[in-house]
């Protein structure tokens, strides 16, 4: 699916610009936006390394296992497939907390070292587990309790209360979490059913991955 | 409320950072060392996502320039404002799951332009904040551990930025209105 959605971004692009005259400025942009991809992860370096040097701290003391079997029972509720005492259950909730703190540049980390636990118990190294589809869920719609940078922007612009919108913003997360949660079971719950009549399907899907890998 | 939760966030990074080592060099752990150690992997973790990250930003820069998503933006209107969503916080419900800056940029100017405590700048401060970027966290979590076949996480993703853009919409809509 990201493999369509990247072609059709690319090539609708295009062909939009042909039609409203904005070719230079779609060549500009897609220079530009490989600018903007290589300064975001040179800002992640910084980020990246001190995270999980510090985490590795927390790994080697312990922390990370007693903090899984601490809030453990509602992550085997979200992560059945993921062994009790495996570290990367540790790494989800820390990840988990992160978000719900709003502290966006430790969740992150926390998410990938998750990650890379989840890797590690992985049969199939390019197909990602279900496991590693519910930590993505949480983690796009995150649960955040203060949206910091939003009330510092309508703070910079005179509101009157810039702190208003917690409430509704709590709420919209909420929702929008319930909807990843429910969602994910059920798209986890339909894969986990022996495939029936998907033979041709699937052969189709790999030929679409082929071609857009060869082009 | 708002007081104490934001003494809380500015008390937890410090706190984590001076609490973790201090628990571990209890536990005799050779803390220095084991910082260190860990910290090797996000040099590389950081690297192995520029491939990544260059793919899709250049999609979706090339995708906002082009005005193929003002195109869809002009086609969606009419079904999103018959569900009575502003037609000035439609574009932010389509930027919000792909680009993080450029939905926070497109969020300040709308709250510039309507003003904070208007109707429209409340719900974009909402939308901004209940979601994150679906395509960056999936981009970088996946692409960290180099998985190819993601299965259904993108859908799952962008289905819960709809029903949280509808929601911040809706709740709005209830509370201020």
């Amino acid at each position: 699916m990201v493999n369509w959605i990247w072609l059709i971004m690319i090539v609708s692009s295009v062909m939009v610009a042909a039609f409203t005259g904005r070719m230079d400025a779609v060549t500009e942009a897609a220079f530009d936006g490989a600018t903007t991809g290589v300064t975001v992860c040179f800002g992640l370096i910084s980020v990246l390394v001190f995270w999980m040097g510090l985490m590795r701290i927390g790994e080697d003391a312990g922390l990370l296992s007693k903090l899984a079997s601490l809030l453990g029972p509602l992550v085997r509720l979200l992560f059945p497939d993921v062994p009790r005492n495996h570290p990367a259950i540790g790494y989800i909730m820390s990840n988990m907390s992160a978000n719900l703190l709003g502290l966006g540049n430790a969740a992150t980390p926390m998410g990938i070292k998750a990650m890379q636990e989840l890797q590690k118990l992985n049969p199939d190294k390019e197909t990602a587990t279900p496991a590693m589809c519910t930590l993505l869920a949480i983690n796009t719609s995150s649960i955040t309790l203060v949206p910091t940078t939003l009330i510092a922007i309508r703070m910079s612009y005179e509101s009157a209360n810039p702190a208003e919108i917690v409430g509704t913003t709590l709420a919209a997360t909420a929702v929008a979490t319930a909807a990843a949660i429910l969602a994910d079971r059920w798209y986890r719950r339909r894969s986990a059913k022996p495939p029936l009549h998907t033979g041709g399907s699937s052969a189709a899907g790999s030929n679409h991955s082929a071609a857009l890998k060869g082009g | 409320m708002y007081q104490w939760i934001t003494v809380i966030s500015t008390w937890m990074i410090p706190a984590l950072i001076a609490f973790i080592p201090l628990y571990a060099a209890f536990r005799k752990v050779p803390v220095y060392e084991s910082f260190v150690d860990g910290a090797k992997d996000g040099f590389g973790t950081a690297v192995s996502l520029i491939p990544h990250l260059v793919g899709m930003m250049v999609a979706i820069s090339m995708f906002r320039a082009s005005g193929a998503m003002d195109a869809i933006v002009a086609v969606l209107e009419p079904l999103f404002a018959w569900m009575k969503v502003p037609g000035e916080v439609l574009p932010l419900g389509l930027l919000r799951p792909i680009t993080g800056a450029g939905s926070l940029a497109y969020t300040t100017d709308l709250i510039k332009v309507y003003g904070p405590d208007s109707m429209i700048g409340r719900i974009a401060s909402t939308i901004q904040g209940s979601t994150d970027t679906t395509l960056y966290v999936l981009t970088v979590y996946f692409g960290a551990v180099g998985i190819r076949r993601t299965k259904y996480a993108l859908k799952v993703g962008l289905f819960s930025d709809l029903v949280g853009f509808l929601a911040a919409v809706f709740i709005c809509l209830l509370v201020f209105g």
